[in-house]
């Protein structure tokens, strides 16, 4: 068994309390069936996910009023009809989105307004890293497929707006209901332990905290810590 | 002996633990932070009663969301003003140096850092902001982290990250003349695609990344996630070590001399192989402004918009209100913004002053300059570069992250295109409707100075 496996059984034991942001549970996240949204624009980036004058909160809670917001909403504040979160024919909690998915900023606020709004899985056929690395650690899970894949999917949904996405994580595929159609995909085996389980990284972190202090003092010489005494504390 | 590359060398030296067919601890050496993506992770630890394990490797400022007219005063947004009270709250309560707004050492968190010799060769550092890239300019593997990672290192000091593969961008030759480090990353960027880099670490080399000054090659490294890369680096050398010493928080005396022994050790070994390679030169390379609503948008300013059959691209080309196959050259431009953490530090003044001089800013055009930090503003005052910009009719504000993301009062109105020496020129960046051109802070003055683009290599050569 893996140190991964071997911890998260260990504290499994322990019921130790593993939460997301805010008092949320990490949800654990095994299979999904949901209908799905198709959002067929390439290179979305998080400033369109999330303009940068709603990030002035200093918690992580409401930002999915905000998702897509120059998309969703005209000037006024009307609402915009063309796009696609404001088409009723298309509901769920899964999106399917072009390639590159997430490109940008590294707002973890994009993550939170997605999940806020409602969405578990975000299909692409690329992705970008931060973004990425930001939905797995609040249990939204970005699926990639093939482009040709996600051509199947978005002709389906987009078509059929009542077809359901199958989502199976311990056997990490994906499958249109009522079709042949279905993919694999990879994810990190320790991201997918964790949001099997509903676990995040710090509770691992803190439990390397030894094996960390032994690494500080066995690597003074290639590190440079800030020279304390000569810095500026508070305001001049 | 296996042959390393330079980010094996410093990634390895930070790897705490292995997660068998995981991924592996890396220990961080600094932690940077701002007003934007810290609130919630402070929040977070809290929550969870987790002490902020090494408050003396994170070094604070406030950037994203300052004003940069009459800093002096109260903030007049409420969310605004709030959102930095809590940064001053959070620092204070847990020891951690903040430079808040007015301190002689704030600016933006990539212009600070290595001012202040906080950044060096080797290090690692992470702050939550994708531009965090800059700082491998020092050969220092640096990457833009979520607020849960930002959380994590306040708990431990280290991230748990996979190993990125190694990719290898090389110019070599001799820039022309009027091409600036800008320009030569919008081009790499034009030519390789907005995720050409995900998932991997690159590494500029070759002679024309060799020859830039810090600055330049802050600019080059900054932009690194524009193409998809987490980070670039650029290898130490007497240039870095000139730019290191005697910065307020270097290495002193012997200790500098053997952090520099070290450092030279780090250059990615002859015969290393990297996962992926691009070659380019320097010749082809001419001044460049994008056309669209990404970086990869890029052409030289002397070609025309490509003609693509795509929906994203036509979609794009519609936002910006511009044509297949159109030039972009006498498009009357009414805003331009010298600034942001791609191009704020003196040397970007030096050459809009060097151009302005004697020179009048066209009648149509508000030309914002912003500062990447108070020292900066110090500089071009000191050096005389404020009376040259005052005198053309430019404003010099306060600094901060300003119009780049507009999310201060620093918005450009909509439907309006301004040529910006800042990094994204996504939809609705810089305001709500507002279109923007990416360029060089030399193609950014001649802009304001013609109220039009215009080809500036002709008035240079």
């Amino acid at each position: 068994m893996n140190k991964v496996s071997t911890f998260l059984n260990q504290n499994k034991n322990k019921q130790l309390k593993v939460t997301r942001f805010c008092g949320h549970k990490m949800e654990k996240f095994k299979k999904l069936r949901s209908t799905a949204i198709p959002l067929t624009i390439e290179n979305v980036d998080t400033d369109q996910i999330i303009p940068a004058r709603f990030l002035k909160a200093t918690d992580r809670n409401g930002f999915g009023d905000n998702v897509f917001r120059d998309w969703r909403f005209n000037k006024d504040n009307s609402k915009n009809e063309d796009f696609v979160l404001n088409n009723p024919k298309y509901s769920g909690s899964i999106l399917v989105a072009g390639d590159n998915f997430g490109c940008g900023s590294s707002r973890e606020h994009a993550a939170w307004a997605l999940s806020d709004y409602g969405f578990k899985v975000i299909v692409s056929s690329f992705f970008a890293d931060i973004f990425k690395g930001n939905a797995l650690n609040n249990g939204l899970l970005p699926i990639q497929v093939s482009p040709d894949f996600l051509s199947v999917i978005l002709d389906e949904i987009t078509k059929h707006p009542e077809t359901k996405l199958e989502v199976d994580l311990e056997n990490q595929t994906i499958s249109v209901e009522g079709t042949s159609f279905n993919s694999s995909f990879d994810i990190d085996v320790y991201k997918k332990t964790c949001l099997i389980n509903g676990y995040d990284d710090i509770d691992y972190l803190l439990s390397k905290k030894n094996d960390i202090e032994r690494f500080e003092n066995a690597s003074k010489k290639t590190i440079t810590k800030l020279n304390q005494d000569s810095l500026f504390f508070g305001n001049e | 002996m296996s042959k390393k590359t330079l980010f094996d060398k410093v990634w390895d030296a930070h790897v705490v633990d292995t997660i068998d067919n995981g991924p592996q601890v890396l220990y961080i050496d600094k932690h940077l932070i701002h007003e934007v993506t810290s609130p919630q992770a402070f929040n977070e630890l809290e929550r969870r009663n987790i002490p902020i394990f090494r408050p003396d490797q994170i070094v604070a400022t406030a950037d994203h969301n300052t004003p940069t007219k009459n800093q002096h005063l109260p903030i007049k947004d409420e969310n605004s003003r709030k959102q930095l009270e809590q940064l001053s709250i959070n620092c204070k309560k847990n020891n951690i140096t903040l430079y808040e707004l007015g301190h002689k050492y704030n600016g933006i968190v990539h212009v600070m850092a290595p001012e202040l010799g906080i950044t060096q060769p080797g290090m690692t550092i992470v702050c939550g902001d994708s531009h965090t890239s800059t700082h491998g300019a020092f050969g220092t593997i640096a990457f833009g982290i979520g607020t849960s990672q930002v959380a994590q290192v306040f708990a431990s000091q280290c991230l748990l990250l996979t190993k990125p593969k190694s990719l290898r961008v090389s110019v070599n030759g001799k820039l022309k003349n009027g091409v600036l480090p800008k320009d030569v990353i919008l081009y790499i960027i034009s030519k390789l695609g907005t995720n050409a880099g995900t998932g991997y670490f690159c590494e500029y080399a070759g002679d024309v990344f060799e020859n830039m000054s810090m600055e330049g090659r802050m600019t080059v490294c900054n932009m690194s996630i524009e193409m998809g890369a987490r980070g670039g680096m650029i290898a130490p050398d007497e240039t870095t070590f000139e730019y290191v010493k005697n910065r307020e928080f270097a290495p002193k005396d012997d200790a500098f001399e053997q952090k520099v022994a070290y450092w030279k050790t780090l250059s990615t070994d002859e015969g290393a192989s990297f996962d992926k390679e691009y070659f380019f030169d320097a010749e082809d390379i001419e001044p460049m402004v994008t056309y669209g609503t990404n970086p990869g948008m890029g052409i030289k300013v002397t070609e025309n918009i490509p003609s693509l059959e795509d929906d994203s691209f036509e979609k794009s080309l519609k936002y910006m209100n511009f044509e297949k196959g159109e030039s972009l050259i006498d498009k009357p431009i009414n805003y331009v913004f010298i600034g942001s953490c791609t191009n704020s530090r003196i040397e970007d003044f030096r050459v809009a002053a060097n151009y302005i001089k004697g020179k009048q800013k066209a009648d149509n055009v508000t030309a914002w300059l912003v500062p990447g930090s108070k020292q900066v503003e110090t500089q071009i005052i000191e050096e005389g570069l404020k009376t040259i910009f005052d005198d053309a009719g430019f404003e010099l504000r306060q600094p901060g992250c300003s119009a780049c993301l507009a999310m201060n009062d620093d918005k450009i109105p909509q439907g309006e295109y301004c040529v910006s020496t800042s990094n994204r020129n996504f939809e609705g960046r810089q305001g709500q409707g507002a279109r923007t051109i990416l360029a060089s802070p030399l193609v950014a003055a001649a802009t304001a100075v013609e109220g039009k683009i215009v080809d500036v290599t002709k008035q240079l050569n």
